[in-house]
């Protein structure tokens, strides 16, 4: 069975190209930032950030903006390093969001 | 040379589009850490020969409509190539 | 910081699912000492302040010293460290662009592209449509961004799929014989290092 997979769009139909520029957010930045500093620290590869993008489901792919597929791809990346645990990060998002 | 049409999951780094065509290559660009295995949290060693291969457009796509000496030039390792 | 208010907005927002996930990598990596709030501020104005000058300046320099053009053509990241470009594991191809052949960049994969060099890539690199399209139908593309490409001239599109990175050495425009370096860098923008567009001439 010959599998094409989602992200791997070369050649595929596809419309106009739309060159808008969006003005970057603060948190892109950081997401951005840090997944550079962690690479650089060598707690996980680009390539390793890239297969999580990757293994996104479809419709997350195709809804999700650029930093959006990143920061979950970094939370991921570093779960799988065991530099956080998923527990961890679940008590930090309901911690965070608990102060808004 | 010819690109294997092979369809593996994991990360990969050849395109679908190029799998099973067949190009010359352009040069050989060193030898790096395979991407398949460092996504795979393994350390990619030992580094694998990459090259730039050059594929005529009008051999890829049936209804191409450009210049007949346009190409396209891809990256691609070693154990994802073949003699022709 | 803990992001009540997201600062630029000046007013209160509810947090995406997205943000609260980057506030909390966040705050767990400064936790356990592997990142500083301050490490992430400074890498986040380093990238800030990266436009495509650098990559420019490349060029200019190209356009002028022969020699270092060859050199440029031969080992693009060696050539590049000459200028004092520090860029660490920057695999650059430089490909030229002559009145035979026009050069245009891709990564139809994800986004690979020079940062060191051109910055942040834009959002229409990224896009799924210029991604699908520009190794299929690049001449089309090209008009979309108003470059039409003579029939007589190869095109030749690089999908950075790997671990090079791509810059295109623009022509340099005729009647400017003479200028310096920083005039010249002055004609080139990122879409031309991208090989979507061409620098301008002097009477433009």
């Amino acid at each position: 069975m010959i599998n094409r997979r989602h992200h791997d769009m070369g050649g595929l139909p596809a419309g106009p190209v739309d060159r808008s520029q969006h003005e970057y957010a603060e948190w892109e930045r950081r997401v951005d930032a840090m997944s550079v500093l962690v690479g650089n620290k060598k707690l996980c590869t680009v390539d390793q950030r890239r297969r999580n993008i990757e293994g996104l489901p479809p419709e997350v792919y195709d809804k999700t903006g650029y930093y959006e597929k990143w920061v979950l791809s970094l939370g991921e990346s570093l779960i799988q390093r065991g530099v956080i645990t998923t527990e961890e990060l679940a008590r930090k998002m309901a911690e965070v969001n608990e102060r808004r | 040379m010819k690109v294997l049409k092979a369809y593996p999951p994991g990360h990969v780094r050849t395109p679908y589009y190029i799998r099973g065509h067949t190009g010359t290559i352009e040069r050989l660009c060193g030898a790096f850490p395979n991407p398949e295995e460092l996504a795979q949290m393994r350390n990619g060693l030992p580094a694998q020969p990459l090259y730039r291969v050059r594929f005529s457009q009008q051999s890829v796509w049936p209804d191409y409509r450009g210049s007949a000496s346009d190409v396209l030039e891809v990256e691609i390792f070693q154990h994802w190539l073949e003699p022709a | 910081m803990t992001d009540r208010k997201d600062k630029e907005q000046g007013k209160y927002q509810p947090l995406s699912y997205f943000q609260l996930m980057e506030v909390s990598l966040r705050e767990l990596l400064v936790e356990k000492g592997i990142l500083t709030e301050d490490e992430i501020a400074r890498e986040v104005e380093t990238m800030r302040g990266r436009g495509y000058e650098r990559g420019t300046r490349v060029v200019a320099r190209a356009w002028c010293d022969a020699a270092f053009k060859q050199r440029l053509m031969q080992n693009g990241t060696q050539a590049c460290e000459e200028l004092g470009l520090e860029i660490p594991a920057l695999k650059l191809l430089v490909v030229e662009n002559t009145p035979e052949v026009h050069n245009a960049i891709v990564c139809t994969l994800c986004s690979c592209y020079p940062r060191v060099l051109l910055g942040i890539p834009p959002d229409w690199y990224k896009s799924r449509n210029y991604r699908s399209r520009m190794v299929r139908e690049p001449r089309e593309v090209l008009a979309e961004f108003g470059l039409v490409i003579s029939e007589q001239t190869q095109i030749r599109v690089h999908d950075s799929s790997a671990d090079m990175r791509y810059m295109v050495l623009p022509m340099r425009p005729a009647g400017t014989e003479g200028w310096s370096e920083e005039r010249l860098a002055g004609l080139v923008n990122r879409d031309c290092l991208l090989g979507v567009a061409v620098p301008k001439g002097p009477q433009d």
